[in-house]
């Protein structure tokens, strides 16, 4: 194509019909394209996220508040958010554990074979929920590898709380390591190596200097990680057996009583979920918001330095 | 030199070894113990493959489908300005946060024949979505809406408009300044994106089961023919078809770092 004639006077053109008073005359799309683009956005993601959660809503309520709030006096549904809040208790803090210790050696040290050691903390991520709780099936299951030592000693792991435990760690287990590893790369080790010279120890430095530094990273990878362990339904319905008032967890309930038609109580127990989601999104935002605040204020920073 | 180096690896290695490495390994072991005749009849029979059509058709599908929307959406939410965008942008992670089986009833709901959507849709087109193949795409589509969206906003942010300005100053067409100078610049995310959007779409469960109708070379994907086989105590079957999908997802996981590699590489240009 050759469009080297008439270029000038589209130069000229553009001159004259792109430029407005201030601003960046390139990007103003015109009018009829911005209202399309954001006509189509808006009424996709309306379609796909705003209607699902009212609908979710909308059917817990659908008989009333004294339906909606009886569906949670069955000692089933009780005992279903009780191990989701027990299994979220023991699968959160050990992935933040790990994941602090992960991102302290990877951000703050060189080593061989990094990058792999990175890709293989991301590996649960790729792999589906399915197939996430059948590996520990095929590990701890009458058939599995371990099966007769453990039912020799009476241990079960599998359709019993460990087993919904271990393939919630799996399914959640990069959240915070991968949301701490660059927060940590990106803050470089000066501020720690001062404190060290100054006297610090080791512990002293994480907790006054790194702690404070990762916060808001933490708090994001924390409240990420705990929503999927609170919402996994894949995974653990594999390891789980759904014995009903023992290893159903939320989501599991959720299915139960949507198979049994009993819709209001699948949704009310659903919008439980869904209000964590929310307050996930909300948190979310905020721990967004201060993250770019911290970046910006270190940015600032380190040019009055310099 | 910073302490705690020994404790910290050495408690990352044993943690992954112990929760991921060797469950793995000890899958891909147990699969072996299958014969590979055995396996290669279990992992190629007609229902199974079948499955796989369901399962990576569909995937793709939605990907596509997610790619153009979020290239839109992306654009939108970084180079416009209007009410409600911080609003919006808020609610593109919810398929993060909200969790599957909660969207997979919510889905079902809406769209089966007298749902919100799904009865004005019946009546007008007489198609049905719920228990369908269009069901299985719409909660794919659901689940990987975010990505695409969150692999292009960092990359349009850094885009310095200058470029664009440049092109125009030299008398390009606005469509031409997109395509040459815009385009060249996000397809490495948009790929990465498309990729992400279509590795979770594969291995997707909770949504889907609620609104797929579950039937056997219709309607069946692969990750709940492998429960089926699991409920049938055909841990064999099982195992097979877990490799299959084990395998995908470490290619596709390799694939996704060399785009995020490649991408950006691109934007340190």
């Amino acid at each position: 194509m050759d469009f080297s004639a008439g270029r000038e006077a589209q130069t000229h053109a553009n001159s004259m019909v792109f430029t407005p008073p201030k601003g960046r005359p390139t990007l103003c799309d015109p009018w009829y394209i911005r209202v399309l683009l954001i006509a189509g956005a808006v009424v996709f993601l309306g379609l796909f996220l705003l209607v699902p959660l009212c609908a979710v809503f909308y059917e817990a309520f659908q008989k009333g508040l004294g339906a909606y709030l009886a569906a949670f006096h069955e000692p089933a549904a009780q005992a279903a958010i009780r191990l989701t809040l027990l299994v979220a208790a023991i699968a959160v803090p050990a992935n933040l554990i790990f994941g602090v210790a992960a991102a302290w050696a990877i951000a703050k040290f060189r080593f061989p074979a990094k990058s792999l050691l990175v890709t293989l903390i991301d590996l649960p991520f790729a792999v589906s929920p399915v197939v996430s709780g059948l590996i520990y099936v095929l590990l701890f299951g009458s058939q599995g590898w371990f099966g007769p030592f453990l039912q020799a000693h009476g241990i079960k792991i599998i359709f019993a709380v460990p087993g919904i435990v271990l393939a919630t760690i799996f399914v959640t287990f990069p959240f915070i390591a991968r949301e701490l590893v660059p927060l940590m790369q990106a803050q470089g080790n000066d501020e720690e190596q001062a404190a060290l010279s100054l006297g610090a120890s080791g512990w002293q430095t994480f907790w006054r200097v790194t702690l404070p530094n990762i916060r808001w990273g933490l708090l994001y990878g924390v409240i990420l990680c705990n929503a999927r362990a609170m919402g996994e339904f894949g995974a653990v319905s594999i390891v789980s057996g759904h014995i009903r008032g023992l290893t159903n967890t939320i989501p599991l309930q959720v299915e139960i009583l949507y198979n049994e038609y009993n819709y209001v109580a699948a949704f009310a127990m659903a919008s439980l979920l869904a209000s964590l989601a929310l307050v996930t999104l909300l948190i979310k935002s905020i721990a967004e918001w201060r993250i770019r605040v911290s970046e910006k204020a270190s940015i600032s920073q380190n040019l009055e330095y310099a | 030199m910073l302490p705690g180096f020994g404790v910290t690896l050495g408690f990352t290695l044993v943690y992954l070894s112990l929760i991921v490495l060797i469950p793995l390994a000890a899958t891909f072991a147990k699969a072996s113990g299958l014969g590979w005749e055995s396996f290669f009849r279990t992992v190629t029979s007609p229902r199974v493959v079948a499955s796989y059509q369901v399962t990576f058709g569909i995937s793709l599908a939605a990907a596509t489908i997610n790619a153009l929307f979020g290239v839109a959406t992306a654009w939108i939410l970084v180079r416009y300005r209007f009410p409600g965008k911080k609003l919006l942008d808020a609610m593109v992670d919810l398929p993060f946060a909200l969790p599957t089986a909660v969207a997979g009833i919510a889905l079902a709901a809406i769209y089966s024949t007298n749902g919100w959507l799904g009865k004005p849709i019946y009546t007008l087109t007489s198609w049905k979505i719920a228990y369908t193949q269009l069901g299985i795409l719409v909660a794919l589509i659901f689940v990987g809406l975010p990505f695409v969206v969150r692999t292009l906003q960092p990359v349009l942010q850094d885009l310095d408009p200058e470029f664009e300005e440049a092109a125009a100053s030299l008398g390009a067409f606005r469509l031409q300044t997109f395509m040459r100078v815009v385009v060249p610049e996000l397809l490495p995310p948009l790929l990465t994106g498309f990729a992400l959007a279509f590795a979770r779409a594969v291995g997707e469960y909770g949504s889907v089961v609620f609104i797929a109708g579950n039937m056997p070379m219709k309607t069946e994907i692969v990750p709940l023919l492998i429960i089926t086989k699991l409920e049938q105590y055909d841990y064999r079957g099982a195992t097979a078809i877990a490799v299959v999908m084990l395998v995908i997802s470490f290619v596709m996981l390799l694939l996704i770092n060399g785009l995020q590699r490649w991408s950006r590489g691109a934007n340190a240009r």
